[in-house]
């Protein structure tokens, strides 16, 4: 990435996107104080949001919904319809940013498949996850309470046990402990607002049945060069993101990808046991550990998701991600992001971007580039992996995902090329995931003792009884 | 890393709201957490490996309560003098979620130099009230449930709201 690329992503701010937010902000803040007992700024906010996405196939139910929601006549249909506009301006503002960062960085997009998507079937887990949504709802994040809160574990239970609803699972179980967290929330308490409603509008559109959406299925063969790994946890999940570059065996443009494994944990199991969970995918793991290529046979794919299959895939030689980045990068194609996935949250694109780590006016690491800047989102470093602040701040060159959030571009590190002690070391996010390298670090998950080992004995001891 | 400040946390669609639980001996308390308005978890036996112990504390009032999962009251738990669970439980629920957050949810004026669930609960006026031990032990086997969930390949986009961090190391 070039200066003058993000000079272009900095300067050319979408028309509307102020204006988009400030409908969002109105509807958030609404969401915070609950749609029980509306008053004259909710009503505002609800219908500034309907005039929003007025002309739009969404206009004519929205109005509806804002109706019924500011005279308290708030079904869970309704709910659906509030959900599906917050989340289409949204979209919006992720395909105008997405649009200038295709455009800054030459990135040429695969256009999504006008598939239509299964029609979801009504299950009752989604039953139970709607009921509780809509009771959350009327409270508000002010007005939840242990009670209503302790409620979320029916639906997290429910919807856990159908593979089909793994996502909205995860969520429901994610939003309920940090608003658990939050508890008792107070006035003074500083509410993360945009965030909450991010979660509540996903979770009413998974529980809407928005999980069928997905590109068309293929099967794809070629060799996968890695390019970083991104790693996502809550309490009770802990997922592993690996961007590729995929080499299609037919010939042809490359194309970038995602592989993704996700384990259930519990909150006790912590930094790089989070690996561990991820055993079922040993040939997967070591791609990870020792940056190898990987040769794939027809693995599954939606779009740039491909499904993990260990028997579909042969380990290659080592393949430095640099060099894949460096040599490979500008020339691939990107995919199209599905259209209920769309959000600011979700843009991920991997960048290469070699410049010094300096000081930010605010303190803040930023990476300097011919006189440009751009933030480090240092709060993204996996404890799973070796990439600390300290070594962050000594990189020279940084491979990465350009990410978006609070009104400006952010590069979150997946891996460092730095100098230390006038060496050059590198690491990668997906270091460890063989096991710590990092004698200290090994030292002290030794001394904390097996987590994972302790539960699957209680486990084993207490649950097939 | 500076905090955010409160226009940041309100404007930010990702940030760590609770901060992740920090690395502890699982052996002697598999299980802590802040939930249904108390301080609750399992402790191990110390002589039988086939017994638990469910302690608790609660929000506010403090009552306690410890029993074996089959519901029989703890022989150390007698009126004022807090058993040995009570006290592992506490001191787990700290090197956990850090003295702060368990103080703030029991609603304990922590005060200056407590640095330990045994002197967090000092601080309260405990007294034994009978408490859902059930609840609590069905809550630790849902809690173990989760590492019988098999891994999938399906990707979880949400959890792009969910980067993990690091605590401080």
């Amino acid at each position: 990435m070039l200066a003058t690329q993000l000079t272009q992503l900095d300067d050319d701010a979408p028309a509307g996107l102020a204006e988009a937010l400030a409908v969002v902000d109105g509807v958030d803040d609404s969401l915070t104080r609950g749609l029980a007992r509306p008053g004259e700024p909710d009503a505002a906010a609800w219908a500034a949001l309907a005039a929003a996405v007025d002309g739009t196939p969404l206009a004519e139910r929205t109005a509806e919904a804002v109706r019924a929601a500011t005279t308290g006549a708030l079904t869970e249909d309704h709910l659906a319809v509030l959900a599906g506009a917050r989340a289409a301006l949204l979209g919006a503002v992720h395909d105008a940013l997405l649009d200038r960062l295709d455009t800054a960085l030459h990135r040429s997009r695969a256009p999504w498949p006008a598939a239509p998507s299964a029609a979801p079937g009504a299950t009752p887990a989604l039953a139970g996850a709607r009921a509780w949504l809509h009771e959350l709802t009327l409270a508000g994040w002010r007005g939840a309470d242990h009670e209503l809160l302790s409620g979320a574990a029916g639906p997290v239970e429910a919807t856990l046990a159908e593979p089909a609803q793994r996502r909205l699972a995860v969520l429901l179980d994610g939003l309920a402990a940090e608003l658990r967290a939050g508890l008792p929330v107070t006035a003074a308490t500083p509410v993360p607002t945009r965030r909450w409603a991010d979660l509540w509008t996903r979770a009413v559109l998974l529980a809407a049945g928005a999980a069928t959406e997905a590109a068309p299925a293929e099967t794809v063969s070629g060799r996968l060069l890695p390019l970083g790994v991104d790693v996502h946890e809550h309490d009770t999940a802990f997922q592993a993101q690996l961007h590729a570059l995929l080499e299609p065996a037919a010939g042809g443009p490359g194309r970038l990808v995602r592989v993704t494994v996700v384990a259930a944990k519990v909150a006790t199991i912590v930094g790089p046991a989070g690996w561990r969970l991820l055993e079922a995918y040993p040939i997967l793991l070591k791609a990870l550990a020792e940056r190898r290529a990987v040769t794939v046979t027809d693995l599954p794919a939606h779009g740039g998701d491909l499904h993990w299959v260990e028997e579909r895939a042969v380990l290659g030689d080592p393949a430095d991600p640099f060099a894949t980045a460096r040599v490979l990068l500008a020339d691939a194609t990107a995919p199209a992001t599905p259209p209920l996935q769309r959000h600011p949250a979700a843009l991920a694109e991997p960048v290469l971007v070699e410049g010094r780590v300096v000081r930010g006016d605010d303190g803040d690491p930023v990476v300097a580039l011919d006189g440009r800047t751009i933030p480090l989102a240092v709060d993204r470093l996996p404890a799973a992996g070796p990439l600390t602040p300290a070594l962050v701040n000594a990189a020279t060159a940084c491979l990465g995902l350009l990410r978006w959030d609070d009104d400006r571009w952010l590069l979150q590190p997946l891996a460092v090329r730095a100098t230390v002690k006038r060496q050059t070391v590198e690491a990668h996010n997906g270091d460890w995931a063989c096991g710590v390298t990092d004698p200290k670090v090994a030292k002290a998950e030794a001394r904390a003792g097996d987590a994972v080992a302790v539960l699957r004995e209680r486990a084993g001891r207490l649950l097939r009884r | 890393m500076t905090e955010p400040t409160d226009a940041a946390r309100r404007r930010r669609s990702v940030l760590r709201v609770a901060p992740p639980a920090r690395a502890r001996k699982l052996a002697k308390v598999p299980f802590v957490e802040l939930a249904d308005g108390r301080l609750q978890g399992v402790v191990s036996s110390g002589s039988d490996v086939e017994r638990v112990y469910v302690s608790s504390v609660a929000a506010g009032s403090h009552a306690v309560n410890c029993s074996t999962n089959n519901n029989r009251p703890c022989g150390g738990l007698r009126g004022s003098l807090l058993c040995k669970h009570l006290h592992a439980l506490a001191d787990e629920a700290v090197l956990q979620y850090g003295v702060e957050q368990v103080a703030r949810y029991l609603r304990i004026d922590a005060g200056d130099g407590v640095d330990s669930g045994v002197a967090l609960l000092a601080r309260t006026d405990a007294r034994h009230e009978p408490g859902p031990a059930a609840v609590v032990f069905s809550r630790f086997l849902r809690h173990l449930a989760y590492l019988e969930v098999a891994p999938s390949t399906a990707p979880v986009p949400e959890l792009h709201w969910f980067p993990a961090t690091a605590a401080v190391r």
